[in-house]
């Protein structure tokens, strides 16, 4: 999958990856009938341009008052191919979790466009919307909130078809739940079953069924594992590898564990305080990581070797992440960068593949949000 | 049960010609209950669909706390439509002479002040105050539920309305607010005293109900169903509601006797039901003036509101324990 983000337009001094062939001003139907096409392999599916939330800050009672907004995201733009996992990856706090809302319209973007298959989501409603939601679903962080505790297993799974008749017929859809734990790893036979008689990890498959009820293109993964035991944490992701293949899904994976996302993700995008900082293809990112942020959070991924961990160079950032709502000038990431200038603090460094690298056929082409990009292996180093 | 003979079920014609019929029949009923996990026509017991509702009713018909409040609440309703089948007299031909005497044959609960059967009066209060009661707590319930649910629900203004009115509403003292309202009405029916405490009860079911329907609405579930397409009224009905119920049955229930009470009280103060309607609050207030007289007077009014007020209460208890599936 590499080869996909080698095939994008490059070096432009704008953020904006790719042109999008927008379908213009749409009525109900022509939305409906654009979001039903289907999109070939490596295709752009979900293209994501300069999408922005930001959260009001209000003060008084009755009669509210702005006094701010916490930033949570601030301008980003990426590309979803068709088939392909696209990882994201940033700490607490960074926006990870926004940009999943915003893709599955849970939120309303302040500004910026989500296009899928050439539509802007971000307008949509009613008919059209739903027929976007069959297509995009999500699986939760949280296998404890994420299931209604008042349902059965055969009712949270069976609502997909309850909102979407037309999935499938009636007196076909207990069978349809049943194959669905089956494809999950779960016994059908726990269709009467309530979500607190299983374990984190069958839930979480419970979870990942009901996303799948739908045969949707694009899961849109909020940190799936993370609330998981580790060695179950193993056997989700490659439960969501298995289906992948299986119904040809795309994934948006977002997650703050950077050995997880790597397994898993075709694609890397890492995020820094609302903003991309570098995206590229998971052997880019990692061997090849050009912005300082990535540079700093790789060296922090635990290495189980001693004698390589011996040799390794740890970066160790000061201070910390500056507030969503007051963010720094210039380069979000400058107070804290050891590599920062006066030029950071004016300037504000575009996502795009640094000058240096324009043109030249090398891993470290690829799009980065550094004025000072330059390559460092901080994950083999020694 | 499937046909034992039908295709699809493996090695059935060996198990039949291998093993005698007996056996040949338990393995065919073996093989089919594993079958019918694939087949949604099959409707053996372990597959029929089962729902929140029909586990929570599956549930309450085994519980005997449900049974025992049910059948008292039952038998109220019955002796509050037809009080002539278990007390023959008149709740209002009393005989003075015959005040505050205890009991003789064929008045097994003695005498009240004015000389009238405690036990038919008893029998025929049940009426007005299961009648008062049920319906104040009903009113209370879905006006509270629904107004306080849908603010908690959609928030934004009407939400921040809402609040402020209900904070209005608790200023109001309940007997000061009775007196004042209740003494510029004429009617003698029970109408207005059942709308005085849905005007002055709604404010806290709908408090308790807008804290747990904001609570319940913050659950990943909701999102997760806004997120396959659901509309607000699944949202609500399937996810917030059943969530979000618990502590209005609790809260109602404790009302209902309070209701009761509350009526008792309205009438003493003379602003309540008013004679010649029979209600238990009626008689505890005329009685509680000679309790240590004739205490019968007072004690089975009494002791009809409290068997009353428990029961309710055992039943809401227990409906609410049958809607968590964690508590079984």
């Amino acid at each position: 999958m590499a080869d996909l983000a080698k095939n994008e337009p490059a070096a432009e001094a704008t953020p904006n990856v790719s042109d999008v062939d927008v379908v213009a001003d749409p009525t109900k139907d022509e939305a409906i009938a654009a979001i039903t096409a289907p999109v070939e392999r490596g295709e752009p599916i979900l293209q994501v341009r300069n999408l922005v939330k930001h959260f009001p800050l209000t003060q008084g009672i009755l009669f509210k008052k702005q006094i701010g907004a916490v930033k949570a995201v601030d301008g980003i733009s990426f590309d979803l191919y068709q088939g392909e996992t696209l990882g994201i990856v940033g700490e607490s706090g960074c926006g990870k979790s926004t940009v999943a809302k915003l893709l599955m319209t849970l939120e309303t973007a302040t500004s910026g466009e989500v296009f899928y298959k050439g539509t802007d989501i971000t307008k949509l409603s009613g008919r059209a919307l739903k027929a976007v939601r069959r297509n995009i679903q999500m699986v939760f962080q949280d296998p404890y909130t994420s299931l209604n505790p008042r349902m059965t297993v055969g009712d949270i799974i069976g609502e997909p078809f309850e909102i979407h008749p037309e999935v499938a017929p009636k007196g076909d859809r207990r069978r349809r739940v049943q194959e669905l734990l089956d494809v999950v790893g779960l016994n059908p036979e726990y269709i009467n079953r309530y979500p607190h008689q299983f374990s984190g990890g069958q839930r979480q498959r419970i979870g990942i069924a009901r996303g799948l009820a739908l045969n949707p293109e694009i899961i849109v993964c909020d940190e799936p594992v993370s609330a998981l035991d580790v060695s179950v944490q193993a056997q989700v992701v490659n439960l969501m590898e298995k289906l992948q293949d299986e119904f040809n899904l795309s994934y948006l994976f977002i997650a703050h564990d950077l050995s997880i996302v790597r397994h898993i993700s075709d694609r890397v995008g890492v995020m820094y305080l609302g903003k991309m900082a570098e995206i590229g293809s998971d052997e880019q990112i990692y061997d090849h990581p050009t912005h300082p942020y990535t540079q700093a959070l790789l060296s922090a991924v635990p290495v189980p070797d001693p004698a390589s961990r011996e040799g390794r160079e740890r970066i160790i950032l000061t201070g910390d992440v500056p507030s969503p709502a007051n963010p720094p000038s210039g380069c979000r990431f400058r107070t804290r960068c050891w590599k920062a200038e006066e030029r950071c603090a004016t300037e504000e460094p575009l996502l795009a593949v640094p000058q240096r690298f324009t043109g030249k056929d090398t891993p470290a082409a690829h799009e980065s949000a550094c004025h000072f990009a330059e390559e460092k292996d901080v994950v083999h180093a020694a | 049960m499937p046909d034992p003979q039908q295709p699809g079920l493996p090695d059935d014609k060996s198990a039949i010609s291998a093993a005698g019929a007996g056996a040949a029949t338990d393995m065919a009923m073996s093989e089919g209950i594993s079958l019918e996990g694939q087949d949604p026509q099959g409707g053996g017991p372990d597959t029929k669909p089962r729902s929140l509702w029909s586990d929570a009713w599956r549930d309450l018909r085994r519980n005997p706390v449900f049974l025992i409040s049910s059948l008292i609440i039952l038998f109220l309703v019955v002796i509050s439509i037809w009080p002539s089948l278990i007390a023959s007299g008149n709740p209002l031909s009393c005989d003075l002479a015959k005040s505050q005497q205890g009991s003789q044959p064929g008045h097994p609960f003695g005498f009240n002040q004015q000389g009238c059967d405690v036990y038919t009066r008893t029998v025929y209060g049940a009426r007005t105050s299961v009648a008062v009661g049920v319906l104040a707590t009903l009113g209370v319930a879905v006006l509270g539920s629904v107004l306080g649910g849908l603010a908690g629900f959609f928030g934004g203004v009407w939400d921040a309305i809402l609040s402020r009115v209900t904070d209005m509403f608790f200023a109001i003292p309940v007997v000061l607010g009775g007196l004042v309202l209740l003494s510029v009405v004429t009617s003698t029916t029970i109408w207005p005293v059942i709308g005085f405490m849905v005007l002055l009860g709604w404010p806290q079911i709908s408090r308790i109900a807008r804290g747990s329907v904001i609570t319940a609405k913050q659950n990943d579930y909701v999102q997760a169903a806004r997120a396959l397409g659901a509309s607000n009224t699944r949202m609500l009905l399937r996810h917030i509601t059943p969530n979000a119920v618990a502590p209005v049955i609790v809260v109602a229930t404790i009302a209902l006797g309070t209701y009761i009470a509350l009526e008792a009280t309205l009438s003493f103060l003379g602003v309540g039901l008013r004679p010649p309607t029979v209600s238990w609050g009626i008689d505890i207030s005329d009685a509680s003036a000679n309790v240590r007289n004739a205490p019968h007077m007072l004690l089975w009014p009494a002791g009809a509101l409290a068997i009353t007020v428990l029961a309710f209460i055992m039943l809401g208890d227990a409906v609410r324990d049958a809607l968590d599936p964690k508590l079984r």
